[in-house]
């Protein structure tokens, strides 16, 4: 189908003699949000990397109906934004300096910005309250502070699709939220396609319009979240029991049981109940 | 992200250092003097000063202070720019084997009797491409997901074997050793108008190559992923920016001899005093490099007068503590122990 936004077939990525992805198919439609979830180790990773054509792979990777091994780094990157996990922050760089870097795939090689460039970055920096530390070096901002700014980089890039590999891993409960929200408003502002790994399940049930489940390299399930996050789905493919539980507002909370050790009740859950959807009685999601 | 303050110091101290590198020498010429000489040799005044003089400053001093300039820019440009590509703050222009290799060169002419001879820059300047290119051969052909580090290697390996048969060559020529020494501590005593016109256009095509990927080496600062992810192609870039950098490094030592440290230091302290954004830190270490270089000549040719020092033994020796005090300077002012 070539009206999705992202779509891959056979996608498979060995590392040696590991398969890291093996044989994974699927598509993401254009604005939609896709989460992919699973064990640390499932493949999350190199999916999304291979996505940005950042891993050598078998099987095509088509960006709005383009193979993207046929599409030269620049014209990827004009198509495809990618937040890793982990950014590369020069300690010295400065807010302003890291935002324009995004707009290297619109500049020819040698080629420095224009002040429409920087007019351009300004008012996304001005987007996501980023102003005032224009002029900040990197080291000086927090985890929260430092996240949104790694995202004004990736929209400076102006692509339909943003790639985040766990955007919100070093941030407490709190600017998690925040940042997913800022996501959400984001793409649709901007009719962006946003594919994320995500580790916490309680977030990316609450934020993506489709998860994609991951385990051992293999797509083993595909739906809304509700279809994905089952109890014997998750059992199976998690490793780990976990309960899934619904808010009285219908969100979905995913925690996992501690285990009994004092003879406290097997309903006993580690919850981690955040703002508005925290729940004054719970009930299971089987 | 502007480079203008920076480089104005820079370029004044340039102007002192080469005021100072041609009127100090065993005859003292006021810089009056030296001004009058220059403005008359570009037609634009009619000096007074002596023809004697005139012949100091414009044959003998001034080819040496701008030949002096000119690889002092190279080797601070070519480390600044080692440093962008291979993201390795102790990368320096010799990294890939340019100094083993021009070391082998020289040695072999020296060796084989021809040492004052034309044949000795053309033998360096062979020298020191030929070894950079086999370890980008090696280097390339290693590694795939890491071909960083397997260039990197591949360097470390050739530089090694290259100074091997080069230490070997001169342990087996006794009588010459003293002038293959010389000529590895590096020395500007030679220094002719020739050596400046053979060495500026290579100088210059480097310069020019590297001060056109400062955007890109700023790109490259976010890692090789993201740097890909954001539409570059960090090996094309690599092997362009050491292209580059080789033929202006090998043809400034070419002519010099190995001067060390000034690619490491120079543009290290560009980065601690002003701002470690390559668009800053290239054409500020081009214009301090310079300035360092000849002071360290003008140093190197006083201090033991009318002897002269290797010039790479001053670049290390006011070039260390230098640099240890920035670095203890830049500390203390962001509040670190």
């Amino acid at each position: 189908m070539t009206d999705a936004a992202v779509a891959f077939e056979h996608l498979t990525v060995r590392y040696g003699a590991t398969v890291a992805v093996d044989d994974a198919t699927g598509q993401v439609a254009p604005g939609e949000w896709v989460g992919l979830v699973g064990a640390n180790g499932a493949g999350k990773t190199t999916l999304l990397r291979s996505l940005a054509h950042l891993e050598p792979h078998q099987g095509t990777v088509r960006i709005g109906g383009r193979t993207l091994s046929g599409l030269t780094h620049r014209q990827r990157a004009r198509r495809v934004a990618y937040v890793p996990q982990k950014p590369e922050l020069p300690p010295d760089m400065t807010v302003g300096e890291y935002t324009l870097l995004g707009r290297t795939p619109h500049l020819g090689y040698f080629a420095v910005e224009s002040p429409g460039d920087r007019r351009l970055c300004a008012g996304l920096l001005a987007r996501l309250d980023l102003t005032a530390m224009a002029d900040r070096r990197l080291a000086t901002l927090s985890g929260g502070e430092l996240q949104r700014v790694v995202l004004a980089r990736a929209l400076a890039q102006e692509a339909p699709i943003l790639l985040l590999d766990e955007p919100t891993s070093a941030l407490d409960l709190g600017r998690r939220v925040e940042v997913l929200e800022l996501v959400d408003e984001l793409r649709r502002e901007r009719d962006l396609t946003v594919v994320s790994a995500l580790h916490d399940l309680t977030l990316a049930a609450d934020f993506t319009d489709r998860l994609l489940l991951m385990s051992g390299g293999v797509l083993v399930a595909d739906g809304r979240p509700r279809e994905v996050l089952r109890e014997p789905v998750l059992a199976e493919h998690l490793g780990a029991p976990v309960r899934v539980l619904e808010t009285a507002d219908g969100s979905l909370v995913v925690v996992s049981p501690a285990r009994r050790r004092h003879g406290a009740a097997p309903s006993t859950a580690r919850a981690e109940l955040h703002g508005s959807s925290a729940a004054e009685s719970v009930t299971s999601h089987g | 992200m502007r480079a203008r303050g920076p480089l104005l110091v820079a370029s004044g101290f340039l102007l002192v250092a080469v005021l100072l590198g041609v009127s100090i020498g065993p005859v003292a010429i006021s810089p009056q003097a030296v001004l009058s000489t220059l403005l008359s040799h570009l037609g634009l005044v009619h000096s007074k000063v002596s023809s004697v003089d005139q012949a100091i400053v414009w044959d003998i001093r001034l080819p040496r202070v701008v030949l002096g300039c000119i690889v002092g820019a190279m080797l601070a440009a070519g480390g600044a720019a080692y440093q962008g590509v291979f993201r390795n703050p102790l990368a320096d222009p010799y990294l890939l084997g340019v100094a083993a290799g021009a070391g082998l060169g020289a040695t072999l002419v020296i060796v084989a009797g021809h040492d004052a001879s034309a044949l000795l820059p053309v033998a360096a300047f062979v020298g020191a491409v030929g070894a950079v290119a086999l370890t980008y051969l090696l280097g390339v052909s290693g590694d795939v997901r890491d071909s960083t580090r397997s260039i990197v290697l591949a360097g470390v390996a050739v530089a090694a074997l290259l100074t091997a048969v080069q230490t070997y060559l001169q342990q087996q020529h006794t009588p010459q050793i003293a002038q293959v020494y010389n000529w590895l501590l590096g020395s500007l005593s030679l220094a002719a108008w020739s050596d400046v016109g053979r060495v500026l256009p290579y100088v210059v095509l480097s310069a020019v190559v590297l001060l056109a990927h400062r955007r890109v080496l700023d790109v490259l600062r976010v890692g090789e992923d993201e740097a890909r992810s954001l539409g570059i192609h960090p090996a094309r870039t690599r092997a362009l920016v050491v292209g580059a950098a080789t033929l202006g490094t090998a043809a400034a030592v070419s002519v010099s001899g190995l001067i060390g440290f000034v690619g490491i230091i120079v543009p290290h302290t560009v980065r601690l005093a002003a701002r470690s954004s390559y668009r800053v830190v290239l054409p500020v270490s081009m214009v301090a490099g310079a300035a360092f270089l000849v002071l360290a000549d003008l140093l190197a040719r006083t201090v033991e007068a009318p002897a002269e020092v290797p010039i790479g033994v001053i670049t290390a020796l006011i070039g260390a503590p230098f640099f240890l005090f920035v670095l203890r300077a830049r500390r203390t002012e962001r509040g670190a122990p």
